[in-house]
């Protein structure tokens, strides 16, 4: 099923009703989820990332825009007439039913044509149960799982009424790092399985990277870039976006276009054709150092951190945003720890410029 | 905070004496006194006083059973507990849900919700024999003169109801029963609805939002989340409303004084807590005793099968 | 997985179908609400219309809503005819010094029970929590007696010292207390500050929400206490409120002043009203954990 959203907006009344001061939660958001897809929504707390889920939900009315599944127009619907499937973060099993019981919960509401019988849903019940691997604590109370066994008891009660789109509200983020690597596979696996069109929340950009077929980032309730993981790590459509993707992040500096070439201080990294002289960011991705005596960036070493097939070297520059900066090498690369500075040749398709003013990005000629 | 242990342990017994002095008189003493009453058959203290001694044994238990006042009592505390616990819980919760699920004007509802809490259980009793009394004299008999028939009757035969005889002189049992059921339902809503509503209110809104997105119906949620959410609250105002219910007293004194009924059948309306006063007032002190026992242990019996009930009902 | 199609038609149906679910629900709610707020209103409502009434409006048979003369006299004969005056000022008396020595001895126990150490504090303070599941007649046969023994009958000691100790504000108190870190505790030893000292500059500014609660449940106590008082001074001097409402009219049935009787009863029950609306917030509380009715 695939999933638009037209012109997208949610307005939140003040709270403070004499300052009258409203909050956009998101503004005038456009996109289209493909059908079958895992679409990670990506961005701070307070982007509006969660609302647009609640609003895809229905649990949310829109301000202004629409939702279409398909060619559904659902915008006035409520969450029930959706087809909808959603796991909460905390993920609001209820306390007093068994797994079993959490389970059949959403069939038995089934009405009319729609209503099954017991056989009928035990076995959908079941069913899921095994999808999910938790067919073994079907009798136990939610109390008696552990974060993970709860995770996948959620996902199950939104999967077994086969919504036609499945919502999950940061996923991950009750859980400790170790299940969290297996869960986020684990839904991986699921979806794929399934082919339900799924969308999800996270402030957490490697876990969104590292399932989805698609992310969308947004800040301040204002879509930034949409598209395939490594297309955005690769080609970031503002500074923002090239901050938030990537650990270690990218480094930033403040440098310059001067006769179609990108200095930094007085170094001069990369040729920039055809681009006019101006104030620019400069962001190198960690992996975008080349250690290199002949090369034209020179900085201070502050440290080199070993990380086996690796290496992190940290150093400093005067015009970089932060204090320090950090660079990936192979380990190989043969690094004098002992020195006092370090210079390097950048990768020109690591190395991105930005405007001063908007931060949008300056794209290079290849 | 076993690191800053008194060096004077003796400093917390200063800090205890006075309560522990009231206590010991007005308390403990009594437990062990009343105890002792009801087992010195025929114990009355103006004769203890005049020198009697008294046979120790079961005798006032056994009087006090027999006693068909004392059964008309126990009837009475049994009908209006088991009548009014459930309908007020009940009504209790519907207002609370409904309370809760309203936004505009929420907060003045639940204001009026509460008002009759801070009333004077007598005062508001007269009130209500206002509302229910016939104005008039000879009820029954042919010279019957009706001066007012009283709001409620006025609002009956409003609808084309026939007036009914409440609480005078020649008014039934029946009656009798239904007004002090409607004034203890009355009485016992505001408190009832103020644990429900806040219960209520600290139910995880989540559970609300799953069952949406499940499509469940309303009376599903209600019957297969809020109950069962809220059963700690509900047995709780079950709990308190039985103990409460088992000790109704004041209210009967509001509406019929303390005749404890109309005017031609004092004392058909009385309650254990009367029982007890009454004897006491006619120095039965040994006989009161034992019907105070026999409260304590009804109320006990009862609380426990309450929690009984609710450990196997009430989720987590 | 099934995929379930929608035409626009359906859509629109449904939207509307909802829409419409959602405003009958809504009007049902409220029709319930405003029905039930009418009916625990309505008894306030007659009591003060009735109390303003001439007896001979209140007679007709068919009631009037609003009074057509409002008869403000009968306050002022409900007032002397009833001795209010008296009888207001023996319960404030009464009220006043029962709270104040009360609010002194459970704020004394509940620092022993939460701050201090001594043998069998546990013990003492589970025994005292036992005594709340007895019913009050039980205490009340031996303390009859007792006071009658101590020749308190018809006094206002009677009606103040066996009340005093509450198990329950004990209780309400030292969890209160319990809650201030012990940190706070030590730091004040460490400068050398007295148990008492600390106790009255810190324990008790940290807990005056649960003291004004306590306060005002003590004082709604005393006003309306019934059958003690009715036992125990039940003379002109000493009589308190409730008692003397009741005393005052004894005939709730058949043909009675109904106009002056509700002047009395609105007279009694406003200053409860009062408290109400400018201390709600302290009595939600405290009722809503006690579950005890003054």
């Amino acid at each position: 099923m695939e999933v638009t959203l037209q012109n997208l907006t949610k307005v939140f009344p003040s709270r403070n009703k004499k300052s009258g001061e409203e909050v956009i939660a998101v503004n005038d958001m456009s996109i289209t989820i493909p059908d079958g897809k895992l679409v990670g929504l990506l961005g701070p707390s307070g982007c509006g990332k969660s609302t647009t889920l609640y609003m895809i939900c229905g649990l949310q009315k829109a301000t202004g825009g629409k939702i279409f599944f398909g060619k559904d127009d659902v915008t006035n619907l409520t969450p029930e007439n959706r087809g909808v499937g959603l796991v909460f973060q905390n993920y609001a099993l209820y306390p007093h039913l068994t797994v079993k019981q959490n389970i059949l919960f959403p069939l038995q509401n089934l009405k009319g044509e729609d209503k099954l019988s017991k056989e009928e849903m035990l076995k959908r019940a079941v069913d899921v149960a095994k999808l999910v691997q938790i067919d073994n604590l079907l009798d136990r109370k939610p109390s008696e799982l552990s974060g993970g066994q709860q995770q996948r008891v959620a996902i199950a009660r939104a999967l077994v009424k086969m919504p036609r789109v499945l919502l999950l509200d940061e996923p991950l983020s009750n859980l400790d790092a170790r299940l969290r690597l297996q869960t986020r596979e684990e839904i991986r696996r699921i979806q794929r399985e399934t082919k339900i069109t799924t969308v999800f929340v996270t402030h957490d950009q490697e876990e969104a990277m590292s399932i989805s077929d698609e992310i969308v980032i947004m800040k301040l309730g204002v879509v930034q870039q949409i598209g395939k993981p490594q297309d955005v790590y690769d080609s970031p459509a503002n500074l923002f976006v090239a901050k938030f993707l990537g650990t270690p992040p990218i480094n930033v500096f403040s440098g310059y276009v001067k006769n179609e070439k990108i200095c930094i201080g007085d170094d001069v990294v990369l040729p920039a054709k055809g681009i006019e002289d101006q104030e620019v960011w400069v962001g190198i991705r960690p992996e975008g150092f080349v250690l290199d005596d002949n090369g034209a960036f020179h900085c201070g070493l502050n440290a080199v951190e070993v990380m086996g097939r690796d290496v992190s070297i940290v150093a400093t520059n005067d015009n970089a945003v932060s204090p320090t900066i950090r660079a990936i090498i192979p380990s190989d690369s043969g690094v004098d720890h002992e020195s006092k500075s370090v210079t390097f040749s950048l990768k020109p398709y690591k190395t991105f410029i930005f405007r001063k003013d908007t931060e949008e990005r300056i794209y290079l000629e290849k | 905070m076993e690191m800053v242990e008194s060096k004077h342990k003796w400093k917390a017994w200063i800090y205890l004496s006075p309560a522990i002095i009231l206590l010991l008189i007005f308390t403990v003493w009594p437990i062990i006194n009343t105890v002792r009453m009801a087992f010195l058959e025929n114990y009355s203290g103006l004769k203890s006083i005049g020198g009697a001694t008294f046979k120790f044994g079961i005798g006032n238990f056994q009087k006090v059973v027999k006693y068909q006042k004392f059964l008309q009592c126990l009837k009475n505390t049994v009908l209006l507990c088991v009548i009014t616990v459930p309908v007020s819980t009940v009504l209790a919760l519907l207002i609370a849900v409904c309370l809760n699920s309203i936004k505009f004007l929420q907060k003045p509802l639940q204001t009026i919700f509460f008002l009759p809490y801070v009333t004077n259980s007598i005062a508001i009793g007269m009130v209500f024999a206002a509302m229910f009394n016939i104005v008039g004299s000879f009820y029954g008999t042919e010279n019957e003169i009706v001066v007012t028939a009283g709001i409620i009757n006025n609002i009956i035969e409003f609808f084309g109801g026939k007036r009914v005889n409440w609480i005078n002189t020649g008014s039934s049992y029946l009656a009798n029963m239904t007004v002090m059921v409607v004034y203890i339902v009355w009485n016992a809503l505001p408190f009832k609805i103020l644990i429900l509503l806040g219960g209520l209110q600290s139910i995880n809104k989540q559970y609300y939002d799953a069952a949406r997105v499940d499509g469940t119906s309303r009376r599903r949620i209600f019957t297969r989340i809020t109950v069962p959410l809220l059963s700690p609250m509900i047995a709780y105002v079950v709990i308190t409303g039985f103990i409460g219910g088992f000790k109704e007293y004041t209210s009967i004194v509001g509406i019929f004084g303390e005749k404890m009924g109309p005017a031609d059948d004092a004392g058909r309306l009385n309650t254990m807590v009367g029982f007890i006063y009454d004897a006491l007032s006619t120095n039965n002190q040994g006989r009161a005793s034992a019907a105070a026992l026999i409260l304590f242990g009804i109320i006990l019996v009862v609380t426990l099968i309450n929690m009984q009930v609710s450990k196997k009902r009430v989720h987590y | 997985m099934s995929e379930i199609i929608m035409h626009e038609k359906d859509i629109q149906k449904t939207s509307l179908r909802q829409k419409i679910v959602f405003a009958l629900v809504q009007v049902f709610l409220y029709v319930f609400l405003l029905l039930m707020a009418v009916i625990v209103l309505f008894p306030f409502y007659w009591m003060i219309i009735s109390s303003l009434k001439s007896l001979s409006e209140y007679r007709e048979s068919v009631p009037t809503f609003f009074p057509r003369k409002v008869m403000f006299s009968n306050y002022a004969q409900a007032f002397t005819s009833a001795n209010l005056g008296r009888l207001f000022m023996n319960t404030l008396y009464v009220g006043v010094v029962s709270t104040i020595l009360s609010l002194v001895i459970t704020i004394l126990s509940a620092f022993a029970f939460a701050r201090l150490e001594f043998k069998g504090k546990n013990a003492l303070f589970a025994a005292l929590l036992a005594t709340m599941m007895i019913p009050g007649e039980l205490f009340t046969i031996t303390n009859y007696s007792t006071v009658t023994k101590l020749g308190w009958i018809n006094t206002y000691t009677v009606l103040i010292v066996p009340f005093l100790v509450s198990v329950f504000y004990i209780y309400l108190l030292r969890q209160n207390f319990m809650q201030i870190p012990d940190e706070l505790y030590l730091a004040a030893k460490v400068d050398g500050t007295s148990d008492l000292k600390y106790l009255c500059k810190v324990m008790i500014p940290l807990s005056l929400p649960t003291l004004i609660s306590i306060t005002i449940l003590k004082m709604m106590g005393a006003w309306n206490s019934y059958i003690w008082p009715r036992l125990v001074a039940n003379d002109e001097a000493h009589r308190m409120i409730t008692n003397g409402l009741r005393n005052a009219f004894t005939e709730t049935t058949g043909d009675v002043n109904y106009p002056v009787q509700m002047a009395a009863v609105a007279l009694v029950s406003f200053p409860l009203f009062l408290v109400f609306v400018f201390l709600r917030k302290y009595i939600m509380k405290g009722v809503s954990r006690s579950g005890i009715k003054g």
